[in-house]
């Protein structure tokens, strides 16, 4: 790939990239949420034309407009949310649109389901071809991506995250699945930021920041902290420190959870949460995290274990009971469970609060703008037009209104899923800011994060959850480093 | 492994009732219980009759045909409110063609006024993107009011013998018409779903829109199908309850819409898309025509008919969201 640009309207997302990749080998591809390597991905895949540019397979040039253009040059991609139909079987899913037909030209399921077996037991792997996808847990789903790819002869296979759900040994499968792929002389392009996983697998790296490449180079010849410091870039990486804080050890209790359990994913967690502290919650999607916060914001009742609020018993039965005891949810999906994403910035402001900005039994247009103008100027959120629809607003103002929304709310307990997904790091830092001065206002924190710099610069505390339990409950001083903390999530570290 | 596995596993049966999908089987079971039980209290009205049973048949060939194609609108999530309405047009249309032009034009006619319609609704959901719902409850009142207007809400009354024969009034020996288009309709349609491409774009844009376009489906284009599919499958039912009832009226199909929607869902269709049951569609008509004959049997009149009709189909419905 030659000096690739894709700009949508005026924002130019790609700045020229030079990227190539030589059969048979595992590129990694790194950079921070935003620096463009999805946006390289879909390119690639034909989801997005590019502006300009070119794109050469095996010396000749090619014209990716469609997911067609990219499968008949040889690009098979591994999605990062998986593109299976879950109702339909393993085989009929690698077969999607491409179906094998019998001599009466009508689809031929069992012929689609021996070449599945074919392509698994090339791979070394056992998965049922007439199983229904639904029926099959994550890792599977993966290796039944990975065999529609295949079937389509893809010389260049695109993985985007693909540990992000796997469990350890799993990911140890994958790896050796990679191997096998690569002496067969099929390109690995590998979309990461899990540093000792890019020096396991990849040889070599590119890595994007704001659109263009900062690095390219053998991953033998690099450090972790090379790659890291090309990542974030030196002036940013200072922003995400811990700062150390007044903390009263014997600050009183304002949650305590004993065992709680609910759902399938969610088996036994016990944690407290002192007042004026910031309780990290880290673990691999799946182990539970996004479960317990459901349950502590009254959305989920738990079947198991009991929960209490300044040493009183609590069952909230309705998210609202849950807010009126102080506790608000900022969600992990701030699109589709935060905002209204068609109403205005105000509009969404104001929602939890409307009792306060009313006059009589009416609402007050004085007092709205009133408390709209505080909030936005109280939370830096940078907005034209306060009236105009929270949709225009970039990720991260996004993020600062769903984060002013819940702390004018005047909770005690602030439960954060995944705050800064898809936030760029400047705002970022500032929301971090923001959390750190709500804590120090006597109020708690529990911070669910995957991103375990901006986890490890916030928390006092950190809860490991493994499989549904709170596995491992650290103080801050603990931790040395990411690294450290990330091998304990893996269930390595004693 | 030197345990014995036998002694954990679970028997034969308890495992075939644990892995028993209700949603997908509800109806065969509710289709047999109710059948029972008209059997045994209705017996002496004369419902196990042969001529009783064919009777069944031919009421539901219309509901049958239309749920059919319903089936692969609701499995590419998307609905049809306008089936009944169509219906109606086509049969006052073919009717009027029939007596003017004669047999071909007017078979020609009724199918063009269903196509027409089909192609309009799948056109506005496909290119403009309108919520199907909102496309077929307004062409749901356009098709009703356009046959009554072009009709001056006079019936039309359809001379033609041999439209008469082939569109359900007659018989193939004492295989009644309109069982073999109801059995044609049925194998089309499951070969259709099961056993083509175009039956997995249906369902995969259903199952996982995004995932399906990622595959290179044109989803667009598939939901446009499926739409104008059912436009003509229920020109057709039109056509059939025309030759039938030896007239076209616009008043034919009126509602059916319900009855049809009923039918696919008791099936095991999901009205999220990605799981198309044909033969539950089938047996889901042939339950709703068999609940209307039995209560007409037992001798309720058309207000109590209403009234148990819908608490079984609740009831029927509720079963199959049970996991």
């Amino acid at each position: 790939m030659r000096g690739i640009v894709k700009s949508f309207g005026p924002v130019e997302v790609l700045k020229s990239v030079d990227m190539d990749i030589v059969a048979g080998e595992v590129h990694a591809l790194a950079g921070e949420n935003g620096a463009g390597k999805s946006t390289l991905m879909k390119v690639l895949q034909g989801v997005h034309p590019i502006t300009s540019g070119t794109i050469e397979v095996a010396g000749q040039p090619v014209a990716i407009r469609t997911t067609a253009d990219a499968e008949r040059a040889g690009i098979g991609m591994v999605f990062q949310e998986f593109s299976l139909i879950p109702s339909m079987t393993v085989a009929q899913n690698i077969f999607l649109n491409r179906e094998l037909r019998g001599k009466s030209g009508l689809v031929d399921d069992r012929a689609a389901e021996k070449a599945a077996r074919e392509i698994f037991d090339g791979l070394g792997v056992t998965i049922d071809p007439k199983a229904r996808v639904e029926t099959l847990g994550t890792a599977y789903w993966q290796l039944v991506e990975i065999a529609k790819a295949l079937a389509k002869n893809a010389s260049v296979l695109v993985m985007d995250e693909p540990t992000a759900s796997l469990a350890k040994h799993e990911v140890e499968n994958l790896f050796e699945l990679i191997d096998k792929l690569k002496s067969r002389g099929i390109a690995i392009v590998y979309i990461s930021h899990r540093m000792d996983e890019i020096r396991r697998v990849a040889d070599r790296i590119t890595v994007l920041r704001d659109g263009r490449v900062v690095l390219a180079a053998e991953v033998a010849q690099l450090t972790a902290a090379e790659i890291i410091e090309a990542i974030i870039g030196r002036r940013l990486a200072s922003d995400l420190v811990y700062r150390d804080r007044q903390l009263l050890a014997d600050a009183p209790i304002l949650l305590e959870a004993t065992n709680i359990g609910s759902g399938r994913v969610l088996k036994s967690v016990s944690l407290t949460i002192r007042a004026g502290e910031i309780v990290g919650l880290a673990g691999l999607m799946g182990s539970g995290r996004t479960e317990f916060a459901r349950v502590v914001a009254g959305m989920d009742r738990p079947t198991r274990g009991t929960l209490s609020i300044d040493g009183k018993l609590v069952r909230f039965s309705t998210p609202l009971a849950a807010q009126q005891a102080g506790i608000a949810l900022i969600p992990e999906d701030r699109r589709d469970q935060g905002l209204v994403l068609d109403h205005s910035v105000s509009d969404n402001l104001t929602l939890p609060v409307l009792d306060r900005v009313k006059s009589g039994a009416f609402l007050s247009m004085t007092k709205l703008r009133e408390l709209t103008n505080q909030l936005v100027t109280r939370f830096g959120v940078k907005v034209a037009d306060p009236y105009a629809p929270v949709s225009r607003l970039s990720g991260g103002n996004q993020q600062k209104v769903v984060v002013a929304k819940w702390i004018n709310t005047r909770p005690r307990l602030l439960v954060m899923d995944e705050p800064t997904s898809g936030v760029d790091i400047g705002t970022k830092t500032e929301i971090l800011d923001i959390v750190r001065e709500f804590a120090s206002e006597g109020n708690a924190v529990l911070f669910i994060s995957s991103e375990l710099p901006e986890l490890l610069a916030v928390a006092d505390r950190i809860i490991v959850f493994r499989e549904g339990r709170s596995d491992r409950a650290l103080n801050r001083d603990d931790v040395a480093s990411e690294e450290q903390l990330q091998l304990i999530i893996q269930g390595e570290a004693a | 492994m030197s345990s014995p596995t036998t002694a954990t596993r679970p028997s034969l049966i308890s495992r075939a009732v644990t892995r028993f999908d209700w949603r997908s089987n509800v109806i065969y079971i509710a289709f047999v219980v109710v059948f029972i039980l008209f059997a045994i209290f209705l017996s002496s009205d004369g419902f196990l009759s042969t001529n009783n049973m064919l009777n069944i048949v031919r009421q539901t060939a219309t509901i049958s045909i239309m749920a059919v194609a319903m089936t692969f609108v609701i499995a590419t999530a998307e609905i049809d409110l306008s089936v009944g309405s169509i219906a109606g047009l086509a049969s006052v249309v073919t009717a009027m063609a029939t007596t003017q032009w004669g047999l071909v034009p007017g078979i020609l006619a009724g199918l063009l006024s269903g196509a027409a319609i089909g192609a309009i609704n799948g056109g506005l959901v496909a290119l403009l993107k309108v919520p199907s719902f909102l496309v077929t409850l307004g062409m749901l009142g356009l098709a009703a009011g356009l046959a009554q207007w072009i009709t001056a809400s006079a019936p039309q009354p359809i001379g033609n013998t041999v439209y008469v024969q082939i569109f359900g009034g007659g018989d193939f020996g004492p295989i009644p018409g309109l069982l073999v288009w109801t059995v044609v309709a049925v194998a089309i349609g499951w070969i259709a779903m099961n056993r083509t491409s175009f039956g997995r774009r249906v369902l995969a844009t259903g199952g996982n829109p995004t995932a399906a376009a990622y595959t290179g489906i044109r989803t667009a284009r598939i939901k446009f199908t499926v739409l104008l599919l059912s436009g003509i499958a229920a020109a057709i039912a039109g056509m059939l309850y025309a030759g039938r009832l030896e007239s076209g009226r616009f008043q034919w199909g009126q509602g059916d819409e319900l009855t049809v929607i009923a039918a696919v869902i008791l099936g095991g269709t999901s009205l999220f898309g990605g799981r198309g049951a044909i033969i539950g569609t089938l047996v889901g008509s042939l339950f709703m025509g068999l609940i209307n004959n039995g209560l007409i049997l037992a001798g309720l009149d058309v207000a109590q008919q209403s009234v148990v009709r819908g608490a079984i189909i609740i009831a029927a419905v509720a079963l199959s969201r049970k996991k």
